[in-house]
């Protein structure tokens, strides 16, 4: 009996069809690309990271006593502008839309896989030119690049940083088209638009704004530097032309670049509920539909950054009543995914933990949303703590919460592995609790007055930016614990199996990890999404240790 | 299918000549004062010239309905961007707006 004979065969996947270093950085796999992703989106959350903390460092104390004012103009600055543009707005579907769009349409691939490589590429040019920006004395604009301040009067790397987001763009664009033609066009038979999983309606509303919007924000940029370097006068009075025409463009992006952000996590939460729930999600056609009228009423809203900027009481009060407007899709998705959890099967696994979290934080941050829209509340509070705290509600309570969430529901699919529910658990909650001790205090001091984007701030400030520095540690830890304990459960993880959790989607019916063309037979789907009702015999999730 | 139909050189030489001849106007017209036309007409060109492009080079007219309905749709996106942008522009006069603190 030969050697070969008694070993049993393997089953190549995604990750074990090619080897070497060349067959990953020129990769065409979707799942592969996804994985590359997760590298960079990774590193350039670590340098967001790090800056973060130098910012909670220096508030630790009143007095500005750790670094120059100068500096911790560099700090805010590349803490926003790495973690906006090259963490928040590509990791979902950077990381997870590409890994999972494909297989949970049923096709194999994305529609145009060399498209896909090639803004990879462009989003790891971008991030590097920036990182290199920082490297060689950074920016100190703040991340929203504010003429007259970026185009007359800064000294640093305004040119460099505006052309690394710029090149990062298209890697937004290239990255929305590539889905919306997929899920146009390479859906498996049988799966019509209302039997699509609503995370990808969420990101065929994501790419929508991607496509949309990214190009006004490259042509900003481009205007901004011909500004810099040539002085055209665009944003410049003394030329005829007006700095607030800044602001009108670059919200016009930035604004639905909110939405960029929360939507694909909106996507991963309504996988999550209905999961383990195990429950259809209430209202489909409802949560569908609110990921659009969100992309287009999103559009609509700009102006309420401009409050204050000299923009005229008309357009202000316009754009105030156009922002209450996005609390109703927002709404109608909170209150179906709640009405989803009534009378389901509920368990609490660490992707629920974290899908959970997201409503109480997106709630607390979309309201504060509805407060900041309102005009005479946002005078009172424009530019202090409060908005800080807001948007970091809506973006880390919201975006990462669903960003997380996601990587430990699809982690078993991703790897084939299961890791340690106790310290996923445990990381959840740090997150949970480290987030709101560092936010909270946030809006008690914005209400008080404390202006954002300062050095130093009165002694009677204190005791809440200590209480907001300590929670930036307990929540650095809650995002260092994961890297432990996945990269343990790459050698030492249980095998997951196809379906660790009992849930519903083709992507639970092909292998972990999935082959290259991710099934082995072409899928025919002849069934709504989440028929978790059809699974009558089994209505409760299996214990973990069952699979 | 439709979106291999092939345009012939002649068509795109034709368009490519008219397109030459509308810079050509949109030159000459900068040195005639029409008073406020001036800027009418230009863009009245440059409208022109662009539609000529998306429909013949940009090949939209030969597409499936699905491409100039979406091309549509991302010149309605321009139309929300300029026109919310100048509604801000046209109304700072209004309520002492744009002038601080009422003075």
């Amino acid at each position: 009996m030969s050697a070969e004979a008694t070993v049993p065969e393997v089953k190549p996947n995604y990750l074990t069809a090619d080897h070497g270093l060349k067959s990953w950085l020129l990769t065409l796999d979707h799942k592969r690309i996804g994985l590359l992703y997760l590298l960079g989106v990774s590193f350039f959350f670590l340098l967001g990271g790090i800056f973060a903390m130098l910012i909670r460092l220096e508030l630790l104390t009143p007095a500005g006593d750790m670094v120059q004012p100068d500096t911790y103009n560099r700090l805010f600055t590349m803490h926003g502008v790495m973690m906006i543009f090259f963490f928040l707005i590509p990791a979902i579907p950077g990381i997870l839309g590409n890994f999972l769009i494909p297989i949970q349409i049923g096709a194999k691939d994305l529609a145009f896989p060399k498209l896909n490589l090639l803004s990879w590429y462009l989003f790891m040019a971008g991030g590097l030119a920036t990182f290199g920006a920082i490297v060689t004395g950074g920016l100190d604009t703040g991340w929203t690049f504010y003429t007259p301040y970026s185009s007359t009067f800064s000294t640093t790397a305004v040119i460099p940083v505006g052309l690394g987001i710029f090149v990062n763009g298209f890697s937004g664009i290239l990255t929305g088209l590539n889905f919306m033609v997929t899920i146009h066009r390479m859906r498996a038979p049988g799966m019509t638009w209302f039997r699509l999983p609503l995370f990808v309606w969420s990101h065929y509303a994501t790419s929508l704004i991607q496509v949309l919007g990214t190009p006004v924000l490259a042509i900003t940029l481009v205007l901004l530097v011909l500004e810099r370097a040539f002085h055209i006068g665009v944003f410049d009075p003394t030329r005829g032309g007006d700095p607030v025409l800044f602001q009108h463009l670059f919200w016009f992006y930035s604004h639905p670049a909110v939405y960029i952000m929360i939507l694909p996590s909106m996507a991963v939460i309504s996988e999550l509920i209905a999961a383990f729930s195990r429950k259809r999600i209430f209202g489909y056609h409802f949560v569908a539909f609110s990921s659009i009228a969100i992309a287009v009423l999103g559009f609509l809203v700009w102006g309420h950054h401009l409050f204050v900027s000299s923009q005229s009481v008309y357009a202000g009060t316009v754009f105030s009543l156009l922002t209450m407007l996005v609390a109703i899709p927002s709404a109608v998705k909170v209150f179906n995914w709640s009405f989803t959890l009534y009378q389901g099967a509920v368990s609490l696994h660490t992707p629920m933990l974290y899908a959970l979290g997201f409503i109480g934080l997106f709630m607390i941050g979309g309201l504060t949303g509805v407060f900041l829209g309102t005009l005479g509340f946002d005078v009172h509070v424009h530019d202090t703590y409060f908005v800080v705290a807001h948007f970091h509600y809506v973006m880390v309570g919201g975006t990462i919460m669903g960003y997380l969430g996601g990587l430990h529901f699809w982690w078993p699919k991703i790897t084939g592995r299961m890791y340690s529910e106790f310290w996923s658990r445990m990381s959840a909650l740090l997150v949970f609790v480290g987030f709101n001790l560092t936010f909270f205090p946030q809006f008690l001091l914005g209400y008080m007055g404390m202006p954002r984007r300062y050095h130093a701030y009165p002694e009677e400030w204190q005791v809440l930016n200590v209480l907001s520095t300590a929670g930036a540690s307990v929540l650095a830890l809650g995002f260092l614990l994961p890297v432990a304990y996945f990269f343990w459960s790459l050698k030492f993880g249980a095998v997951a199996g196809r379906n660790p959790w009992g849930a519903r989607g083709l992507e639970w019916e092909t292998d972990s990890p999935p082959p290259t063309l991710n099934f082995d037979q072409a899928p025919v789907v002849d069934h709504e999404a989440y028929n978790y009702a059809d699974d009558a015999a089994t209505p409760g999730m299996k214990p973990l240790s069952a699979h | 299918m439709s979106s291999l139909h092939v345009v012939s050189v002649k068509t795109y030489v034709a368009i490519f000549l008219a397109l030459m001849v509308l810079t050509a106007i949109t030159v000459a017209v900068a040195f005639v004062d029409l008073g406020p036309l001036n800027n009418i007409v230009m863009l009245g060109i440059a409208i022109a010239k662009a539609t000529l492009v998306v429909l013949i080079f940009m090949h939209v007219r030969y597409s499936t309905r699905l491409i100039p309905l979406i091309a549509a749709g991302s010149f309605f996106w321009l139309l929300i961007l300029f026109g919310i942008t100048i509604s801000d522009y046209l109304t700072r006069g209004w309520l002492g707006a744009g002038t601080p603190w009422g003075h």
